[in-house]
């Protein structure tokens, strides 16, 4: 009973501090600070899996998103020098559009969620490394699995490409 | 906590979190904070998905909204370092991350 009420009281903490976070990001100009508070979304969705039950997603998100995928951020961020957005960005009536269609969107969805209803009984829910490791090198997703690991090599040598300068074409 | 309240609690931030993503990629002008924006949408989907596999199971497919999230895991690494390599480059052709400045394909 007492874990009980603990998980509830740590779901909601993590929920708020995702969503402050979030707030935080995208109504910050400077995109460094954007890219630090989005890593507290990132870590509070971590806690929020394993909460759910999904442990080996909780450390991806970790690993992959929260230590690979930001570290590329802020160094592109670092390399790039950037700094705060210096003009006025957005007109009020842009802003005011944006805020209502947006507002309607999550009035939309939030009615469909809101109205579902989870009438399954509750049962003990832990997808450990074990369990998904061997739904995901299941027959199923063979072709799927072999097809992300072209993807990687493809984004790979984009990447090189992409970012590499001009004057560097000429030693090839 | 029962399932339904947690299901339903993590659907409605998944929604949230969603909704900051489109605000952040409509309003900013940073290419790289509408490129986070991108980012955060993502991993609001994730979250929805994580959330449904707890209310399926792990005898009803619950597993399978695992693997999916593993491969959108996979699948926004690889996009990242594309578009952050497309980041360099525009920067160092127009010298700025204002979005407004990128319009060369604009008709």
């Amino acid at each position: 009973m007492n874990l009980e009420v603990l998980n509830s009281i740590l779901f909601y903490f993590f929920a708020a501090l995702a969503l402050v976070s979030a707030l935080y990001m995208v109504s910050q100009r400077n995109p460094t600070y954007s890219a630090f508070s989005f890593i507290v979304t990132l870590v509070s969705l971590s806690v929020i899996y394993a909460l759910l039950g999904s442990p080996f997603i909780a450390v991806l998100q970790i690993v992959v998103y929260a230590g690979a995928i930001m570290v590329l951020f802020l160094f592109v961020l670092m390399l790039l020098n950037v700094k705060a957005e210096d003009r006025v960005p957005e007109s009020g009536r842009l802003r005011a559009l944006v805020l209502v269609l947006a507002l309607a969107f999550l009035a939309q969805v939030g009615t469909v969620f809101a109205r579902a209803r989870f009438t399954r009984p509750d049962t003990h829910f832990w997808a450990a490394t074990r369990e998904v490791a061997i739904v995901l090198f299941s027959e199923k997703y063979v072709y799927v699995f072999e097809a992300t690991s072209v993807l990687i090599l493809a984004a790979l040598v984009g990447a090189i490409v992409l970012a590499r300068r001009d004057d560097a074409k000429k030693d090839v | 906590m029962t399932t339904a309240a947690l299901v339903s609690s993590s659907l409605l931030l998944s929604a949230g979190l969603f909704t900051l993503g489109v605000v952040g990629v409509l309003l900013r002008r940073n290419v790289i904070t509408v490129f986070l924006s991108i980012e955060l949408m993502l991993n609001a989907v994730n979250l929805a998905f994580i959330g449904l596999s707890r209310y399926w199971g792990v005898e009803d497919g619950g597993l399978d909204a695992q693997v999916l999230v593993f491969f959108v895991l996979t699948v926004a690494a690889a996009e990242a370092a594309v578009g952050l390599a497309i980041v360099i480059g525009l920067h160092r052709h127009k010298d700025t991350l204002d979005v407004d400045a990128f319009d060369l394909l604009k008709w």
